[in-house]
């Protein structure tokens, strides 16, 4: 990473009053091919620290692939990501993960043999520093780490209000609260940008409205920066900030809900345009 | 009635993590250990130690080890008997270059030995998972085997090939040679396997081990949260392959005082600690020792039943054995996969309720 701290800092005011700072991740011109397919081609935008985020577009738009060269799962073909004001090479999955980049899954990825209360450690272990001999020893330093840190999961607990199913094996779960156990073990590493990919995905109404109540709450209690994915344009408009549109792997819109909603190429990729 | 966790209330982190949750179970955790400790030794006799006590608490340590890699860690090995061998030669080598040091701190360092070897041989379970990981384990098995046939600088260039313990006492009583006592091989062992459960529990309960079961369960989330795997899965080779190591040299030192590497650490005793593993039950430090104390305890059991108890053939007796564990095995793999450990969790459950279960 080349020292370059370019950040943006001023920031902006959203309608309802809640102060954005500065850019927090910058994507530049990013193109990402798989031999001949192209995925995304040349798309640039950026996400600023506290800010709802969101990207939506058609299938088979990019959307998946855009967040995973956010969250380093790919590397894109052309482009520069930047974070934190640092251009951000290469790097491995667990890497990143260290960065402070937290994300969910679209199809569920817990570990099902492990109870919620160990799926949600496993989510601070960037955080967990003791080394193999004192976890063999386990009294002293590793208990004394192991029960800050199970007190810092046990608030997240509180927060998704997920206490009774704690000692439960992630396995046995109904899929809503599968999907409230994912954002508690992303939201457990403490992030400075949790990345959600179709957080509402497969919920009722009910559900989709808890869990709506759960990513604004993150985002004002914890001052955490999400981006998210998701299909629901309701969900959408109502939570997010600031929207990026894609379709055909290129970026056809970014604004506010309300300038997206009003932006016609917007409106031919959802509606289809009048042939005359 | 009395297995009852009303009333029973953690006010702290810690009581809640402990191994024994519930007092019931922690009062006869402490009873089996003073049994075991206190009991035992002054009743055991040959017979007992070599038919069943000793190797089933060498089992249960090799076990564990396995238990670790492939119950925890999700990595499939075969190369056990191999990483046993390993264990065996390096506390053999140490024993006669360095007959001053302590017994106790050859066993500990032929584990380490052990160690390294484990996680060299680890190394293509960074790209292989699966079936390819287990033959690539299987080339283990029959590489260190060969090697240690046919170098004979391991077994000190001695006529027989084989290898045999010298006399070693641990304060002031012989562990290893023919003049051991029943109670010292019971004791060295049992001292040994108790320190090396509590380091293996302490491990699969805290981070390392949740490192383990987030590659065991789901390896590319488990690197997206922050898992290195490259770290997380050597690191359970080389703990695995040093509980392995550590057996396989009491085996050799202790229980066998003498060996022959492709008899006694053949691809038999892979799938012996395997399937001792699989019926004891995936990724459960008890399953280890159940597994252990049943593979060790039928064929005694059906030797005492069926040669003495209905007059049938050695022979036969030993083909019914294989037999038997052979449809256990696929009774557990159908009908419980987590083995006995589950069962055992199972009766726990209704217990809890018993008898009043609504």
């Amino acid at each position: 990473m080349s020292a370059q701290p370019a950040v943006n800092t001023e920031g902006y005011t959203t309608a309802d009053g809640r102060k954005i700072g500065g850019v927090l991740m910058e994507m530049k011109n990013i193109t990402l091919r798989f031999g001949g397919v192209v995925a995304i081609k040349d798309i640039s935008f950026d996400i600023r620290e506290g800010e709802i985020r969101a990207i939506i577009g058609p299938n088979g738009a990019g959307k998946s692939s855009m967040l995973n060269v956010i969250s380093g799962f790919y590397v894109p073909t052309e482009g520069e990501v930047w974070f934190k004001g640092y251009r951000r090479g290469p790097m491995k999955p667990y890497q990143v993960a260290q960065l402070g980049i937290a994300r969910t899954f679209q199809n569920i990825a817990l570990f099902d043999g492990m109870t919620v209360l160990d799926n949600i450690m496993t989510g601070r272990l960037t955080l967990m520093k003791t080394g193999l001999l004192a976890q063999a020893m386990w009294w002293g330093a590793a208990q004394k780490e192991e029960s800050a840190h199970r007190e810092k999961v046990e608030k997240i607990i509180d927060f998704l209000e997920i206490q009774a199913i704690r000692k439960t094996p992630v396995g046995r779960l109904p899929y809503g609260l599968k999907k409230r156990v994912e954002l508690a073990r992303a939201l457990a590493a403490e992030p400075k940008i949790l990345l959600l990919d179709e957080p509402m995905a497969g919920m009722n109404v009910e559900e989709k409205e808890d869990m709506c109540r759960f990513i604004l709450d993150v985002n004002d209690e914890f001052g955490t920066t999400i981006c998210l994915i998701e299909h629901d344009m309701g969900v959408v408009m109502d939570l997010s900030d600031r929207v990026v549109v894609m379709d055909y792997g290129k970026k056809i819109g970014d604004g506010t809900p309300d300038e997206v909603r009003a932006n016609p190429e917007v409106i031919a990729a959802y509606l289809g345009v009048a042939h005359d | 009635m009395f297995y009852r966790e009303a009333g029973d209330f953690k006010t702290t982190y810690p009581e809640d993590a402990q191994t024994f949750p519930i007092q019931f179970d922690r009062v006869r955790y402490y009873a089996v250990l003073a049994i075991a400790f206190g009991v035992i030794p002054f009743f055991i006799n040959d017979y007992w130690a070599n038919a069943v006590f000793v190797p089933f608490l060498i089992y249960a340590i090799a076990a564990i080890g396995l238990n670790i890699l492939t119950g925890y860690c999700g990595q499939v090995s075969l190369g056990t008997g191999g990483f046993m061998a390993v264990g065996a030669y390096a506390c053999y080598k140490l024993m006669t270059s360095f007959p001053e040091v302590s017994i106790l701190i050859h066993v500990l360092l032929a584990g380490g030995i052990t160690a390294c070897v484990g996680v060299l041989f680890g190394l293509p379970s960074l790209r292989i998972k699966g079936f390819y990981l287990a033959v690539a384990t299987l080339a283990a098995q029959f590489f260190l085997v060969w090697l240690f046939n046919k170098v004979p600088w391991f077994y000190n260039y001695s006529a027989s090939g084989q290898i045999n313990s010298p006399e070693r006492t641990v304060l002031g009583h012989f562990v290893t040679g023919p003049n051991t006592s029943a109670a010292a091989k019971y004791l060295f062992c049992l001292v040994i396997l108790f320190a090396l459960a509590w380091v293996a529990r302490n491990l699969t309960r805290g981070t390392i081990g949740r490192r383990w079961m987030a590659i065991r369960d789901m390896d590319i989330a488990a690197e997206i949260i922050g898992v290195n795997p490259l770290t997380a899965k050597l690191s359970a080779f080389a703990v695995s392959s040093f509980f392995i190591g550590v057996a396989g040299a009491l085996f050799f030192a202790v229980y066998l005082g003498a060996a022959e590497v492709g008899e006694v650490f053949g691809i038999n005793k892979s799938f012996l600690v395997l399937f001792m593993v699989i019926i004891g039950g995936l990724g459960s430090i008890f399953g280890s020792f159940a597994g252990a104390a049943f593979l060790v305890l039928l064929p005694v059991f059906l030797k005492n039943v069926l040669v003495e108890g209905m007059g049938w053939p050695t022979d036969l007796a030993a083909h019914i054995e294989l037999m038997i564990v052979g449809g256990l095995i696929v009774v557990f793999l159908i009908l419980e996969p987590h083995g006995l450990a589950q069962l055992w969790r199972l009766t726990k459950e209704k217990l809890r309720l018993w008898p009043f279960p609504h």
